[in-house]
């Protein structure tokens, strides 16, 4: 099985969100990470999905999504020609001891401080997933005391752009 | 992704469809297209209303002639207009009598059948006709009452999330937040219930929205922007299609429901004959080619013939039409067909691949499609010869000679369930609708009795829902009253759903009903006796041994005739005594032996190479057949 990423713009109406990870769940896949918002156009949302599955139900599943009457496209992202993000806070046991070798970490890795504590520091970094464990691995040794993490959000690489397109403007 | 077309988009479209393919009687699926036309005909003028009014009105623009439903708390403001509408309301006695009653109107008419129910309890039982409807592709819409506004997501009385319970079973489902949208909404739900594949739609409108003051103007614009049906195929497939047609050696026309949907059974009989191939038709396309058709093989699947299971396994093309590759059909899926290439033609592009893999996929509307095979067939004819057919069908040939449909008559001296069928059929004949419960009965009215036209066989193929019969076969007749409608029935599942007798007496809607009593949850009963070693639990009904419920009286009680048979000699007397009535609904006990099974069978699990004719018998394919 490969991780694929899903790019689904949908229409930007309550309940869609449940139409797509219900459809998911029923037909047996599970999906790894999920990111929704707003797009240029307010009225169509995009939903980032990242599930693990063999192309042939991975195929399946995407006419399976396309049938969904509020889903206008789906696009699978090629890691090769576009760019994947995702948020991490973290927060570190950080006391005075060891706080510069925190401090390091988080500059060798270009993330940024956002709360600091009498013993913690909270740590915002954007990256890829790789990137983000790599942190994560690194600052393991010190004490993480809790974490969050967004869903992962990717866009493709170059002028091409993936709208709703005429079928919206149609309508 | 399906790409849009200009029929789809735009809702005047269709009227042009139905234009290009006039309407006939046998022709539902033009009627489809044509029963939304309405707007066209009639624009009403914008009028101040509740959102109940603004509901009615929109049914009758859409040129909706009957709900089956039942009034209840939330849905209440709707049935004060609709006192005053044209619009016929029939009053069921359960919800789920209305939602299939709506789903056998629409099989036997191809216009969009309609339920209504309140919320909660009357949302929930509609649950299974909803279901039953999205398995089968009809369409269907289902109007909910909700709890008022406020109250939803509080667990107020008689409050049932119905929208997120129907979301695996619907097409689509719409919670309608305000009074103005219910124009648009409603043409929507129409427009997405008949178009593409279709299938069930369910509209919730909160209670204080359907009193809400509002403007009705008509007609709405649909905005569907995802919505976009490949009606036409790619040429480029159609012609390897044809190219296929012209080589194969063993090939077959897999038929299925979607060539009725499509309103392409003419098509469909013009290409089987320019072609000579042989055509298999499954339980939800009987009909769609006439069953005395000499090319057709007959049924296949679990319990279909010799010759189309058999034809469908050794072929070396299929020609799927409207088809999906559903486990009753292909058996255990890795031995199904191993020779054959797959030309796999549906409107649905996520069925094409599901099962099996399409060597040939083609997205398209059955009629079109056809239509197109017609054109491109017919170009590869002129170009050049075609393989010749007769080694095959000197197989096909042999085999229907060898192994006919038959049964025997029972040991006992019992009544024969599949004798009492195949008289219905004969002395009935094929002007009649059939409709069918669930169960060895259905699989018996499949087999016995011969269907020449198309939308004259409603059953419950893909959900299997028991109950079925009664309350379809009334939709039906609501539907075409001037056909004779006769349900086939199991007496499991006339215990389920035959309240709506009761409606059928009130509404002067006169069905006929044959209870195949034997007394059993019959086809259970044969799975037991197969594959349990004959212990028998739980499927003695007691119809036979306590006569309870004794159905005559039942039936009379219902306001219906209730007449009883029990033997071979009173069969073909008893079935005229109920063609004579016309004023009532009928209902015969028939009582039959319990021990009929259901022949042939593929069990369930193997491949259909181990069909069984009959209990320990396997056909013998020459060696020379592959």
């Amino acid at each position: 099985m490969t991780t694929h990423t899903l790019s689904v713009l949908v229409e930007n109406k309550p309940g869609v969100l449940a139409r797509v990870s219900g459809l998911f769940s029923r037909r047996g896949f599970n999906i790894d990470s999920l990111a929704v918002g707003e797009t240029e156009n307010p009225d169509v949302s995009r939903i980032t999905i990242v599930v693990n599955a063999d192309s042939s139900p991975l195929e399946q599943v995407t006419k399976q999504l396309n049938k969904l009457v509020n889903v206008l496209k789906i696009v699978e992202l090629d890691p090769q020609v576009s760019v994947a993000r995702e948020l991490l806070l973290v927060k570190v046991r950080a006391d005075r001891s060891v706080r510069g070798q925190v401090l390091d970490t988080v500059n060798l890795f270009r993330a940024r401080v956002v709360d600091v504590a009498a013993d913690t520091l909270t740590i915002e970094a954007t990256g890829t997933p790789d990137k983000l464990d790599a942190l994560l691995r690194d600052l393991e040794p010190f004490g993480i005391k809790e974490m969050v993490q967004s869903g992962l959000v990717a866009i493709g690489r170059g002028s091409r752009s993936i709208t709703a397109g005429p079928a919206l403007r149609a309508a | 992704m399906t790409r849009p077309t200009p029929e789809t988009l735009a809702h005047s479209a269709r009227r042009a469809r139905a234009a290009a393919a006039p309407a006939t009687d046998t022709d539902p699926a033009a009627r489809t297209v044509a029963a939304p036309a309405a707007p066209a005909v009639r624009t009403p003028a914008p009028a101040q209303v509740s959102g109940a009014g603004s509901l009615v009105r929109s049914l009758e623009a859409l040129g909706v002639d009957v709900v089956f439903g039942i009034p209840g708390g939330s849905i209440l403001p709707a049935y004060d207009p609709l006192y005053d509408s044209a619009v016929r309301h029939i009053l069921v006695r359960h919800e789920q009598g209305a939602g299939h009653a709506a789903t056998g109107y629409a099989q036997a008419t191809g216009r969009v059948g309609v339920c209504m129910a309140t919320s909660g309890p009357g949302a929930t039982n509609l649950v299974t006709p909803i279901a039953d409807a999205y398995m089968d592709s009809v369409p269907v819409v289902a109007i909910t009452g909700q709890v008022a506004r406020p109250a939803i997501g509080t667990d107020a009385f008689q409050e049932a999330d119905i929208q997120g319970i129907t979301l695996p079973i619907t097409k689509h489902n719409f919670l309608v937040q305000e009074a103005a949208e219910i124009p648009q909404v409603l043409a929507e739900a129409f427009h997405l219930a008949s178009t593409g594949r279709p299938g069930p739609v369910l509209v919730d409108i909160p209670k204080d929205v359907l009193q809400a003051a509002t403007t009705f103007t008509w007609p709405p614009t649909l905005d569907l922007p995802g919505y976009r049906p490949t009606l036409h195929p790619h040429g480029k497939q159609i012609r390897e299609a044809a190219r296929l047609m012209a080589s194969a050696r063993r090939p077959v026309l897999y038929v299925g429901g979607g060539v009725l949907k499509a309103g392409a059974t003419d098509g469909l009989r013009q290409l089987a004959e320019l072609t000579g191939i042989p055509v298999v038709t499954t339980l939800m396309a009987l009909g769609a080619f006439p069953d005395s058709h000499p090319q057709h093989l007959g049924m296949p699947g679990m319990h279909g013939t010799v010759a189309a299971v058999y034809g469908l396994q050794k072929a070396d093309l299929i020609v799927a039409l409207g088809a999906r590759f559903d486990d009753r059909v292909t058996g255990r899926l890795d031995s199904f067909a191993p020779d054959a290439t797959v030309v796999h033609a549906d409107i649905d592009p996520a069925e094409i691949g599901k099962n099996r893999h399409a060597d040939v996929p083609i997205v398209g509307d059955a009629r079109h499609v056809i239509d197109e095979l017609i054109a491109a067939v017919t170009a590869e004819r002129a170009a050049g010869p075609t393989t010749d057919l007769g080694d095959w069908w000197n197989q096909l040939d042999d085999l229907r000679r060898r192994y006919p449909l038959g049964y025997d008559d029972p040991a006992d001296g019992t009544l024969s369930p599949q004798y009492v069928i195949k008289r219905i059929g004969e002395i009935v004949g094929r002007d009649a609708i059939y409709v069918a419960g669930v169960g060895q009965h259905q699989m018996w009215a499949s087999q016995f009795i011969s269907y020449e036209k198309p939308y004259t066989w409603l059953n419950s193929g893909g959900l299997g829902t028991m109950g079925y019969a009664v309350p379809a076969a009334m939709g039906a007749k609501v539907g075409k009253p001037d056909t004779v409608v006769w349900a086939i029935d199991g007496d499991g599942c006339f215990q389920m759903t035959n309240q709506e007798l009761a409606t059928c007496a009130l509404e002067g809607i006169p069905v006929k009903i044959a209870v195949i009593n034997n007394g059993n949850l019959g086809m259970v009963r044969q799975w037991q006796t197969l594959f349990y070693g004959e212990r028998y639990s739980n499927t003695d009904l007691g119809t036979h041994k306590h006569r309870i419920p004794d159905f005559v009286k039942l039936a009379e009680a219902l306001g219906c005739v209730g007449l009883r048979c029990e033997t071979a000699e009173d069969v073909d007397k008893t079935i005229a005594a109920a063609m004579e009535i016309n004023d009532a609904p009928v209902v015969i006990d028939f009582v039959v032996g319990k021990d009929a099974m259901v022949w042939p069978m593929v069990a369930a699990g193997t491949s259909n190479d181990e069909i069984m004719f009959a209990r320990g018998v396997r056909p013998a394919f020459d060696e020379d057949d592959i």
